[in-house]
């Protein structure tokens, strides 16, 4: 943990709500510590702007650590920031530059229409699990735990889809804006396990017209998402939904 | 002072639940479908409820104040979840999760909910199975287990690092099939801000439309508040950043109980602080102590020369580190309970043997397991005879990755230190709260139709939680108990019609808010929300954390009022009543953690023992254990605010049948 002190220029995207239209503002930011998360230097400019009379910029952020899926800044052009597997809360200010200028942005998608500056509306996610991303199960008619062994292979790619924190960061690095990541990893984790299997037919079919109802763009196969998922879900996803997609279609 | 009736049915421990659930009266399918259930909390324990409620039938509204259900800070826990499964043959049942469970809690929790809470506790797992949570497995197949502090049993099932965010994301899909199905209506991005009380019931709440602003009335003919813990009080904490209290915190001044306040759970491996701007603290599951050894030098030079940056971590020989938990407690080594781990590690920085610049940390190291325990156990599978060094660090650090991976990044990525090469850095930080909400064995509060569920209520861990409880606990209550419970109430409900929200009292309740809002915008003062959360943490830290004293609490009781009326007179809130206001939000939860602090104390200040969480400095043994005091503080102090600032003790007596109440001892 060696500290140091940078400067750095913050371009930041400012809408008053949903109606206004929304421009950039630039904060110069001083003695900035190297050991501060990107969304601590918020915090302090917030801390300024408040002693200033004027109105601090809202984000969305919860956890900060980095599984919650709540903070959502585009910055520099990349959805959650430079670095590879990293969400905007877990990014430090050692990956920055002294002098650099840096771009700060709501995620951009049809599907997530801004709500103040730099916070979004990503409810339209909520509404695609509801149409098919779950096992109907109720409570009370589990049988034991162990009575299905799962491969060890299938209970990890399961395990893996599952880490999806459904921030949206592939939607935003998406030019199509297509959730095809997301959607994807829920199927793929119910796919995989023998207890999703019963209903995998009417779950891809569902969750996909959802998905398009919702104004999400088709998948082009660009591969920017897995680029940029903090969670590092991987494109086969998407392809073994195809494969869902396809099959489920020749059933109906 | 009364004594509170917790409502505990009688019979054989063994036998209570399983008689109160064939005889508790039930709601017909027909009725159910006219009785409105309200829901505050999306986490495990609300998510939970909320599916099971709608799938018998009742009609259930839900609100979170994030922007989806999924977010709820139970998305955060790391290392497991713990059931009496004994699936590894070691000795587990249902009686020992029961006793460990009493005994991690220094005997202040309810033996009856505890041996409800154990015995649900295999239920959970099959439910989250079938729901498709991927819990880690072994190569046959079969869900794997691993140990956690205060248990000499394998009984943790866990989804690598995140545990919390799988069951969570099974209790959501849960949530949102009801949500499709149209039984359940969510409403995320909304902060209740009162209970509406009808007759002495619970008919309601008031909700603002976090992005409008707006304020709503919802009625219920029952409300369940599963809205989580109160650690944020001190404004450090591994809590997420928007969790807090003013949902207990409301029904606390509409006549609901707070129970047990002052006992905090303060985690023995957080990543230290680093600095001011410091906004929060990351935990590192206690699930590392598995395979990370605790140790701060035994010299006090060496100690020094690391502070200093003379030495490094790896530069100290082996025999001049002190493990000073396998030291103190050879039975349970690494693995005793938090609160324990917590003072040994403040005992060693306070002795002047910190290791970071600031003097508060300690090491956990993971090199000798890596190498010794997976590297020479991965050889071996492989055929190798005589594996050199760098081998079996590459072979231990592969398992080690696997098993932590996605918390040794976090580790790196917020400090910047590769742990796979040099011992993390660790120190206590506040972390769960046992207090809450007084529930009866129904998990109703003393209002009658108000429920608490979850880390929001008192109930089951007494005065210290043991890892991979909370979890449990939440599950138990929305899965398995208040689906039951809520029926002995609600069956005597079934002619009461839904009252119109132009009511007296709902009108009433929303002016309240709209004045409290209004007043907090008005005061346009010069200092910022956060600045006064700040100034709160330190005083709770300083004189209400791991170690407390009679002179430092007093002084607390007035320094938090004194910031109290500073906090009224002098916070600035930017904005407006009538949009999305970040900072409106905060200061109303700061200005209930201004009074919560206060009971804190005071709850704290009566308890003349130590037990658990709670050090007073007064009472400790010779070699410096916590000292109970059974005769005189075997009770559970519920506390009935008359006003701010003023509250009358009420005490339900703890009654142990069933386990000869000891000194805990983990040596
Ligand atoms: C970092 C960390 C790791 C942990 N790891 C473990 C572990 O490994 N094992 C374990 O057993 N326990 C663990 N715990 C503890 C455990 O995670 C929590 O105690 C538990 O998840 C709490 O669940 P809950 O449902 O009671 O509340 P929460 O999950 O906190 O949910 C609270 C809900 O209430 C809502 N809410 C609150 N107030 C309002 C309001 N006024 N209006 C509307 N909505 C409101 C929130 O939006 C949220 O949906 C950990 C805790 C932390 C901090
Ligand atoms: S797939 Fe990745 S980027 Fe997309 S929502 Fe999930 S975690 Fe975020
Ligand atoms: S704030 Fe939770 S993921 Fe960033």
């Amino acid at each position: 943990m060696s500290e140091k002190k940078i400067n750095v220029t913050l371009k930041v995207w400012r809408q008053k709500n949903a109606n206004d239209q929304g421009r950039f503002e630039t904060y110069d930011m001083k003695g900035v510590s190297t050991d501060m998360s990107f969304l601590e230097m918020f915090d302090v400019l917030n801390e300024r702007l408040i002693n200033e009379g004027k109105e601090p910029v809202a984000f969305d952020h919860d956890c900060r650590e980095g599984i919650c899926g709540m903070c959502s800044m585009y910055i520099n052009g990349r959805p959650h920031g430079p670095l590879r597997g990293v969400t905007t809360c877990q990014l430090h200010m050692r990956s920055f530059n002294d002098g650099e200028t840096i771009v700060v942005e709501p995620w951009r998608a049809k599907a997530f229409p801004v709500i103040k500056d730099l916070v979004v509306d990503r409810s339209a996610f909520d509404r695609v699990i509801a149409a098919g991303g779950f096992i109907s199960v109720n409570t009370g008619n589990a049988q034991d735990g162990n009575t299905i062994p799962i491969p060890k292979e299938n209970a990890d790619k399961a395990f893996a889809a599952a880490t999806c924190i459904g921030c949206g960061a592939c939607v935003a690095a998406c030019k199509n804006a297509s959730a095809m990541l997301f959607v994807s990893a829920k199927v793929s984790q119910l796919a995989l396990l023998p207890q999703g299997r019963v209903e995998a037919t009417d779950r891809v079919l569902n969750m996909v017209a959802k998905m398009d109802e919702e104004n999400f763009g088709n998948c082009t196969n660009t591969g920017a998402c897995e680029a940029e998922c903090p969670k590092g879900i991987s494109l086969e996803n998407i392809a073994r939904m195809n494969r869902e997609f396809l099959v489920a279609n020749l059933k109906k | 002072m009364s004594k509170l009736d917790a409502k505990i049915p009688e019979g054989p421990l063994a036998e209570k639940w399983t008689k109160y659930r064939s005889t508790v009266p039930l709601v017909n399918p027909a009725n159910k479908r006219s009785l409105e259930i309200i829901i505050v909390g999306s986490g495990l324990a609300g998510a939970s409820a909320a599916a099971s409620l709608a799938e018998l039938g009742y009609k259930v509204k839900v609100f979170c104040f994030q922007d989806s259900p999924r977010r709820a800070h139970s998305i955060a826990a790391q290392g497991g979840i713990n059931a009496a499964k004994n699936y590894q043959n070691d000795g587990d049942s249902v009686y020992r999760l029961f006793y460990d469970t009493i005994k991690g809690g220094d005997y202040r929790a309810r033996e009856a909910n505890v041996y409800r809470l154990a015995s649900v506790s295999a239920n959970i797992i099959d439910q989250c199975v079938a729901q498709g949570v991927p819990f880690a497995r072994e190569y046959g197949g079969y869900l794997s287990n691993r140990s956690f502090g205060g248990t000499q049993v394998q009984r943790t099932f866990y989804a690598a690092g995140q545990t919390g965010q799988q069951l969570l994301l099974g209790a959501y899909s849960a949530l949102q099939r009801q949500v499709g199905l149209g039984t359940v209506k969510m409403y995320a991005r909304h902060e209740m801000l009162e209970i509406v009380k009808i007759e002495g019931k619970a008919r309601g709440i008031i909700a603002r439309n976090l992005v409008t602003g707006k304020l709503e009335r919802h009625f219920g003919h029952a409300v369940l508040l599963a809205s989580g813990g109160y650690g944020n009080v001190f404004f450090l904490s591994t809590n997420a950043m928007g969790s807090n209290v003013t949902a207990a915190w409301k029904a606390h001044k509409q006549g609901a109980f707070f129970g047990n306040p002052c006992f905090t759970q303060i985690h023995p491996t957080c990543i230290p602080v680093s600095g001011d701007h410091q906004s929060k603290l990351t935990l590192m599951s206690e699930s590392l102590r598995n395979d990370g050894r605790i140790w701060v030098p035994k010299k006090i030079e060496d100690a020094k020369a690391i502070r200093e940056g003379k030495l490094k971590p790896n530069d100290i020989k082996e025999e001049d580190r002190d493990y000073y938990l396998e030291r103190r407690y050879p039975a349970f080594g690494n693995l005793v309970p938090r609160d324990v781990a917590s003072r040994a590690a403040k005992e060693r920085c306070d002795a002047g043997y910190g290791v970071n610049a600031t003097g508060e940390a300690v090491f956990l190291d993971f090199a000798y397991n890596m190498k010794e325990k997976y590297g020479r156990a991965e050889a071996t599978k492989r055929g190798i005879t005589n594996p050199t060094e760098a081998q079996l660090k590459e072979l231990g650090k592969a398992v080690v990755a696997e098993k932590y991976g996605n918390l040794f990044d976090m580790y790196k990525q917020i400090t910047g230190v590769d742990p796979y090469e040099e011992p993390m850095q660790i120190y206590p930080a506040v972390h769960y709260t046992m207090g809450g909400l007084w529930v009866d064995y129904n998990l109703m509060t003393t209002v009658p139709g108000l429920y608490a569920l979850g880390e929001a209520n008192f109930s089951d861990h007494g005065a210290n939680r043991l890892g991979a409880s909370a979890l449990m606990q939440g599950l138990a209550d929305g899965y398995f108990v208040i689906p039951y419970t809520i029926g002995a109430y609600l069956a005597n409900e079934i002619r009461t019609k839904a009252i119109p929200t132009d009511h007296p009292a709902f009108v009433e309740a929303e002016k309240n808010v709209q004045e409290s809002i209004d007043k907090l915008l008005s005061i346009k003062g010069t200092k910022s929300v956060d600045s006064f959360h700040k100034r709160l943490g330190k005083i709770m830290w300083d004189k209400c954390g791991m170690a407390r004293n009679a002179e430092g609490l007093k002084q607390a009781i007035q320094e938090i009022k004194a910031l109290r009326e500073e906090f009224w007179k002098d916070v600035r809130v930017p904005g407006t009543a009538n949009e999305l206001n970040p900072e409106l939000e905060k200061a109303g939860r700061v200005a209930d953690f201004l009074e919560l602090g206060e009971l804190m104390c005071v709850d704290a200040l009566h308890r003349n023992e130590s037990c658990g969480g709670h050090f007073r400095e007064e009472y400790q043994t010779e070699d410096g254990e916590a000292l109970r005091d059974d005769e005189n503080y075997a009770y559970v102090a519920a506390w009935e605010m008359k006003e701010v600032g003023n509250w009358e003790l009420h005490k339900e007596e703890l009654k142990y049948e069933n386990i000869k109440i000891a000194q805990r001892s983990y040596k």
